[in-house]
């Protein structure tokens, strides 16, 4: 797949409380630091995989760990409606 | 205790609606038109909210779109860096309004829905032809390519419409429902017995709402929200007194919830005579349910206080007479049998509708 923000989605910086956050229509998540980095590279033109590729040049972690964490991240985002794949 | 800031501002722009919900969260007194904020006061509230660590506002009213500044009011949001959502009818909505909201920087639209029939939705709302100018203004915000919350609120007299009403929500192109049971407060509380509904509809709306999430998954994302007459634990309203959220009236008071007002007794500082900051941090209204000082038995040293933070003051005043009372949803309040009495004589059919004065 090749994920991107759902309409009304984005990634922004919470300057008040120093982090960055997912806002979302009528909600908002706080992405902990794996997720940060996995959504810091949605852009509508990367698929999976070249995410995965991405982390992995960056991070020492065996590439199937990455991409099962991707992986799953992805589906869950998916599912609460902030990206669409 | 540090003072967090508070997340998301809720801007009551106008009482002004053109239907008339017997549950409308409006306070009874409805404010006029002439004690309305201008829109550069609106803009030195938005200005002060982003400033103070709110990251969303809802754009409400009454019909926020019966503002004639509205765009301008948008746009002041926006450029305040706060992400805007509007809370409407979408029954003055036309491709023209969405589209100059759109160039202002409008990021969603929550738009509320009374029943799936057209014949239930303008009874219940109380204006003829509603309910195809929503599904027009739904059709505009799509094209727009705007996300679209659907807002059903239920009760005992459109909760056998729940599969019909997440139809709507798909047909229209929403990509969230939001499945409101009615809470009683105001006008609400005055329509009790019209709209409380029975535990197997409470029940058989859970269950309907449950099978939904399932079957839409990652194409409808449905939040539903509980009715706590029924309920044997209060809800954290508002997430805790002045801890996450603040209002602003039209007339320009500063509320802990929207329905603050309905504490009688109780003063609210107005943002035509005080910054939103030193509201915050500092007015009577702020501090008084803030935390878990203020909590009496069965509340305080309860092992739920911060989680629940004694459910709703409102709900608690208006059942009990005492703001500071433990919200009677608990099971634990000496107040709880009144929400079983309450159910027990629910069952009218008649509503008394919001308008104007009615507020006696």
């Amino acid at each position: 797949m090749t994920p991107r923000f759902a309409p009304g989605v984005r990634l922004q910086e919470d300057r008040a409380r120093g982090r960055w956050i997912v806002m979302a229509p009528e909600r908002m998540f706080v992405p902990d630091e794996t997720a940060l980095e996995v959504l810091r590279l949605v852009d509508g033109a990367r698929d999976e995989a070249a995410i995965v590729d991405a982390l992995a040049a960056r991070f020492d972690a065996p590439r199937e760990v990455i991409a099962a964490d991707v992986r799953a991240l992805l589906e869950d985002l998916v599912a609460r409606g902030a990206l669409m794949g | 205790m540090s003072l967090d800031p508070p997340l998301a501002l809720l801007a009551e722009l106008t009482h002004r609606c053109p239907l008339r919900c017997p549950y409308c969260s409006n306070p009874l007194a409805l404010a006029r038109a002439s004690e309305e904020l201008s829109t550069e006061e609106w803009a030195r509230v938005f200005r002060e909210a982003a400033a103070l660590g709110c990251l969303q506002v809802h754009l409400s009213g009454g019909e926020p779109t019966a503002r004639r500044d509205i765009v301008e009011i948008t746009a002041a949001a926006h450029a305040a860096g706060l992400y805007t959502n509007l809370i409407t009818a979408g029954v003055l909505l036309d491709a023209a309004l969405l589209q100059r909201l759109v160039a202002a920087g409008l990021d969603h639209v929550q738009l509320s829905v009374q029943d799936a029939t057209e014949e239930g939705a303008e009874r219940i709302g109380g204006l003829k032809g509603a309910q195809p100018r929503k599904a027009r203004a739904a059709a505009l915000v799509r094209a727009a390519g705007l996300p679209l919350t659907l807002n059903a609120v239920v009760h005992r007299q459109n909760l056998h419409h729940l599969p019909e009403l997440i139809a709507l929500a798909l047909d229209w192109g929403a990509a969230r429902l939001e499945v409101a049971h009615v809470q009683y407060y105001g006008w609400a509380l005055r329509n009790r017995a019209a709209l409380l509904p029975t535990r197997a509809q409470l029940d058989a709306a859970t269950r309907c709402v449950e099978a939904a999430r399932a079957a839409h998954r990652g194409r409808l994302v449905i939040d539903y929200v509980v009715p706590d007459y029924h309920a044997r634990r209060p809800k954290a309203c508002m997430g805790g007194w002045g801890r996450r959220f603040l209002a602003v009236s039209p007339s320009g008071k500063v509320l802990p919830c929207h329905a603050a007002e309905s504490l009688a007794g109780m003063e609210f500082p107005n943002i035509r005579e005080t910054s939103l900051a030193a509201a915050w941090a500092e007015s009577p209204a702020f501090t008084a349910f803030r935390g878990t000082g203020w909590m009496r038995e069965p509340c305080r040293g309860c092992a739920r206080a911060e989680l629940d933070w004694g459910g709703c003051r409102c709900q608690a005043f208006a059942l009990t007479g005492e703001a500071a009372s433990t919200d009677p949803a608990c099971a634990l309040s000496p107040h709880h049998h009144l929400l079983a009495e309450a159910l027990e004589a629910a069952g009218t059919e008649a509503f008394v509708w919001r308008e104007h004065g009615a507020a006696t």
